[in-house]
């Protein structure tokens, strides 16, 4: 899946980031290539969704670089800016879909309103996605008659829907019911074996072990280690992913 | 007693078509409210320091001020100093509205506040811009929310409307004053005034629950 001979698609450089007072990221840098998955990991508040968000300009750095296929965005570009993240998708830990439209018309939006497509276009365009997710039957439904599981593979299809070069994902499945994380992490998975380009932050280790290329371990605002899932999590690597990661199943109740 | 009957049923036609100026009165005030109200309170929540600055003042002088005096400050001061020539329902309509419009941008400024954060950062990596996303995401749902709001408003604008009486403008009020005067019946003329109002509020507030209702989101609670 890797091809390490090309440049990045996505290239990350010396990000770093102040928030109130604090530094939440100290010279980030990675490189992102095509068809590649990244998997971010480490303990709550060592700045995953800081990084990831800043990826997309959500957040904006005091310091560093970001190019998208050997291009930069200047951030107060309007116009550029809004180029720049049609083609990075966002899924967000709590879903946020518009809760005043339906599935579909949460696909559509954007859609209509930013690449400027028409009305029945659009529809058909969002009716393809909600069935790459499973969700064709539930397009005229509200986000609030929707399972934490569905909104989620809603949100997929919403970010799929603008052709993303780059997926982002922060925690997906963290604010799902148990019974209720396979079914994204189903989708996720044909998404990776697709091709899709994508960077995630999750505590899914199974799903980690199967698809990542390489496992990013973030603590306090530093990639401290990185490498295969292989090669971090192996037994007795002594590494502290493996450390973080054991922990996490021992409170899960399974073993690695 | 049949004396009062006859003076209540000549008086009715006159006095309803009062009503008519009255519900014209708050109607316009409401809506000129709710597009000086909005942009305020986009402004409130998004806006730089600037465009903060110019909403808040703009929502204290008109919180700050007794209705009464504005009316006077504008109907005789401003307007005639601009050289606009306006009739008293007229300029009644616009500072109630001009009024309105600060306390309604309170409203809208609470419900725009009260939507989860994410959805607007949601828009925004969809490649919306910030002005479709508010217009397309956030006020939709904000406005949903600010209907009940919305009735308490217009219950306050219309017994407002009332002061209108002062400039002249021929109002309930105005009519049931000028009626009362002549006849000497006050106290029913007073009390059927005051059923009239209680009937207006009564209406628009049970029209506003039926609007709230046909634009509901199914399975949302907020
Ligand atoms: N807007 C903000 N202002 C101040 N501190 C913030 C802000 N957003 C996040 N942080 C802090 O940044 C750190 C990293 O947060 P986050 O990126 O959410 O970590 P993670 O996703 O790995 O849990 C945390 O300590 C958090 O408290
Ligand atoms: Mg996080």
């Amino acid at each position: 899946m890797k091809t390490n001979d090309k440049t990045p698609l996505m290239r990350v450089q010396g990000l770093s980031v102040r928030l109130g007072g604090r530094e939440i990221l100290k010279s980030v840098s990675l490189d992102l290539y095509e068809g590649e998955m990244k998997v971010l990991i480490g303990p709550s508040g060592g700045g995953k969704s800081t990084l990831l968000q800043c990826m997309n300009y959500l957040i904006l750095s005091d310091r560093g670089e970001i190019e998208l296929e050997d291009r930069h965005v200047d951030p107060h570009n309007a116009r550029e800016l809004c180029g720049f993240r049609q083609q990075v998708g966002m899924i967000f830990q709590d879903f946020n879909l518009f809760d005043h439209l339906t599935a579909v018309d949460n696909v559509s939006i954007a859609l209509r309103k930013v690449r400027g497509m028409g009305k029945t276009e659009a529809r058909d365009r969002a009716m393809a996605e909600l069935s790459r997710v499973g969700l064709s039957d539930k397009a005229r439904l509200y986000p609030a008659e929707l399972s934490g599981g569905q909104k989620q593979r809603v949100s997929i299809a919403r970010a799929l829907a603008m052709d993303p070069k780059v997926m982002l994902l922060d925690e997906p499945t963290s604010a799902l019911d148990p019974e209720l994380v396979s079914e994204v992490l189903t989708v996720i998975r044909s998404l990776a074996q697709n091709g899709m380009t994508m960077v995630m932050a999750t505590h899914q280790m199974g799903f980690t072990r199967a698809l990542a290329d390489e496992v990013l371990f973030m603590q306090e605002g530093c990639i401290i280690e990185q490498g295969s899932p292989k090669e971090l999590l192996a037994e007795g690597s002594g590494t502290r992913t493996l450390d973080f990661c054991s922990q996490i199943l021992e409170v899960e109740g399974c073993t690695p | 007693m049949n004396e009062t009957l006859t003076v209540l049923l000549d008086a009715l036609p006159f006095v309803l078509q009062g009503a008519a100026v009255t519900v014209t009165a708050v109607v316009g005030a409401m809506f000129l409210g709710l597009f000086i109200g909005v942009p305020l309170a986009v402004g409130q929540v998004y806006g730089g320091r600037a465009v903060r600055f110019v909403c808040d003042t703009y929502v204290w002088f008109f919180r700050g001020v007794p209705i009464l005096v504005l009316l006077f400050l504008f109907y005789f001061g401003l307007f005639n100093f601009i050289g606009l020539n306006l009739n008293a329902v007229a300029a009644a309509t616009i500072v109630l509205g001009m009024t309105s419009g600060a306390y309604q941008s309170q409203i809208f400024r609470g419900s725009i506040l009260s939507l989860p954060k994410g959805q607007l950062k949601a828009a925004r990596a969809l490649g919306m811009s910030d002005a479709l996303a508010i217009r397309a995401i956030i006020l939709p749902q904000a406005l949903r929310l600010s209907i009940p709001g919305w009735s308490n408003e217009y219950s306050i604008i219309l017994k407002d409307s009332a002061l209108a009486f002062v400039l002249g403008a021929s109002e309930i009020m105005a009519r049931t004053h000028f009626v009362a005067s002549r006849t000497y019946q006050h106290l029913p003329l007073y009390v059927s005034a005051a059923v009239l109002y209680f009937l207006l509020t009564w209406a628009g507030v049970a029209a506003l629950r039926v609007l709230e209702k046909r634009v509901r989101i199914k399975g949302y609670v907020h």
